[in-house]
């Protein structure tokens, strides 16, 4: 869906990007993690041309950005950055119409797609569509950010660090829900962050970039079981590794099906880190586990953590 | 506009208005200020004909100086126009800084008397803070809003229009109530190069020795200021932006 093909980007004679090969397969949630100043956020912004790039060729959905006017490529792809960037003279309704407005959408369908992502991100719509900016906590507007981004029902977006600046509570839910999301939609997302929980919690791929190049691309479980370099150990994290690797596996990997236990039970798409902290909390080493309807599915021990 | 009543507005709109269609209302304050002179009321001009004629030389010059030094602002934040912010803001500052009596004499020989040569003083007097409050506005718009319009898809044009004029707007009106203000006052000396104002009489009656012209001229210019000054009010606040 996206194609960065050996792309370099030099800002006052600093290489910033430098010969930068990434495929972000159609449907994916890549995590561009690194460091502060690796060129991530960089990268993002030269794939809606927001940054151009000095050499190499990006692809959106097979199509050359160059070759596509600047205003029209960016309404086609959905951005959401960290400080919302909500206007604060416009309502909630006309924040998250503004991309559909620009594309000339009829009034009728405009509304009726606020009301579809007011209830998408729970946000009660009729609570919500008068309100300005600033009468949102930092959640609720990022949640608004993120409907913006979703308006014009984009088969990609770009999130650079949307999450980073909301409490650890607010953040977690906004991940589900963006993970919901994502899930349901189908949509090609890359996401910039610092932060490897989140790149764990999140990706379907993650590109790990060191000044400028890739350092290592894979999913979370390679990126934590076999780091390409003592740079990628290190970004990750030596200590909490075995922690690490619970929480990129699910609950329905490890579990026993058909079995039985007593307790609250945990749903089969949480991490094992999630029934390891319930284990812990309840004083038990057996948790029933439930699928998405609710029906009890199987059981988790203790000992299928460490497998 | 419900609530009117309750603003000072009115009241000082209706008390200018009176002193506009009858000077003698005054006649007892010039009797307890000026004891044993007589209070001859300026008859050279009627005073709503000064009224129009200073009314026409404040909007013109005001409608100049906001159209130039707004378009200046604009042009000077823009990535083309970073290099000459200085300089603009050193014309407008010079603009300001020579005395309004000054570009008269200097602007007669070319323009001849009367409202030209008023008008370019009056411009040049009021394009500084108007240009000053316009660019500061326009900086203050903040930089993740630039960053998510453009990365949305608005082109330049949409961005100034529906985000970054909107949001400074507030700032902007405040500098282009402080250069109408303070021209209203100003327009003044343009009567002594021939141009109807509320300065007439006050020449008049500075030339003639006539006092209660002064003062008639100086009442009418005061209430026409502050008129101007609360319905700007009334304006702000309308434009404030929400939160």
């Amino acid at each position: 869906m996206i194609e960065i093909e050996g792309v370099s980007k030099v800002y006052d004679s600093r290489p910033i990007v430098r010969e930068l090969t990434l495929s972000v397969p159609k449907g994916a949630l890549c995590v561009l993690l690194g460091p502060s100043g690796c060129g991530k956020s960089t990268t993002l912004r030269m794939i809606n041309r927001l940054v151009p790039f000095d050499s190499g060729a990006i692809r959106v959905g097979g199509e050359d950005v160059l070759r596509v006017a600047p205003e029209a490529l960016r309404r086609r792809i959905g951005y959401a950055i960290q400080s919302t960037g909500l206007f604060p003279h416009w309502r909630v309704e006309d924040n998250i119409a503004t991309v559909p407005r620009l594309l000339g959408w009829p009034v009728e369908r405009v509304r009726d797609r606020v009301t579809e992502l007011l209830t998408l991100l729970r946000l009660d719509p009729d609570t919500y569509r008068g309100k300005y900016p600033h009468q949102l906590s930092g959640g609720e507007q990022q949640r608004v950010g993120v409907a913006r981004a979703l308006a014009a029902d984009p088969d990609v977006l770009l999130m650079d660090e949307p999450f980073a600046a909301v409490d650890p509570i607010t953040r977690d839910a906004l991940q589900g829900e963006l993970a919901r999301i994502h899930q349901a939609a189908g949509k090609t997302i890359v996401f910039v962050t610092h932060d490897i929980e989140e790149a764990l919690r999140l990706a379907t791929v993650i590109a790990i970039m060191e000044r400028g190049q890739l350092a290592q691309v894979g999913t979370p479980l390679d990126i934590v079981e076999r780091p390409a370099s003592d740079f990628v150990r290190g970004f990750v994290g030596v200590q909490g590794i075995g922690l690490k690797l619970l929480s990129v596996c699910r609950v329905a990997e490890r579990m026993r099906p058909g079995e039985a236990a007593d307790g609250e039970a945990v749903p089969a798409d949480a991490t094992l880190a999630d029934a390891l902290a319930a284990m812990i909390a309840r004083r038990t080493d057996r948790l029933p586990v439930a699928d998405a309807s609710g029906t009890r599915v199987g059981v988790i021990a203790l000992a299928d953590l460490v497998r | 506009m419900r609530g009117l009543w309750k603003t000072p507005v009115l009241w000082v709109a209706v008390l200018f208005g009176a002193l506009l269609v009858d000077m003698r209302a005054l006649r007892p304050v010039f009797f307890f200020a000026f004891p044993g002179v007589q209070p001859e009321i300026f008859d050279r001009a009627g005073f709503i004909e000064l009224f129009i004629s200073h009314l026409g030389l404040v909007a013109a010059s005001g409608v100049a100086a906001i159209l130039v030094g707004v378009s200046l602002a604009v042009f000077v934040t823009r990535a083309a126009g970073r290099d000459f912010r200085t300089i603009a803001n050193l014309l407008a500052t010079i603009g300001q800084t020579f005395p309004p009596a000054a570009v008269l004499a200097l602007a007669v020989p070319a323009l001849g008397f009367g409202w030209q040569p008023t008008i370019v003083a009056l411009f040049l007097y009021g394009l500084l803070p108007i240009l000053e409050n316009a660019i500061a506005g326009l900086d203050g718009v903040p930089e993740a809003l630039r960053e998510a319009g453009r990365g949305m898809g608005l082109s330049p044009w949409q961005m100034l229009r529906d985000v970054e004029l909107p949001l400074a707007a507030p700032v902007i009106l405040a500098g282009i109530r402080v250069s109408v203000t303070i021209g209203i006052g100003t327009a003044t000396i343009g009567s002594t190069v021939g141009a109807l104002t509320f300065g007439t009489p006050i020449f008049d009656g500075l030339a003639g020795n006539k006092l209660p012209y002064v003062l008639q001229g100086a009442v009418l210019v005061a209430l026409f200021a502050i008129v101007t000054d609360l319905l700007f009010a009334l304006l702000a606040r309308r434009l404030q932006p929400p939160g």
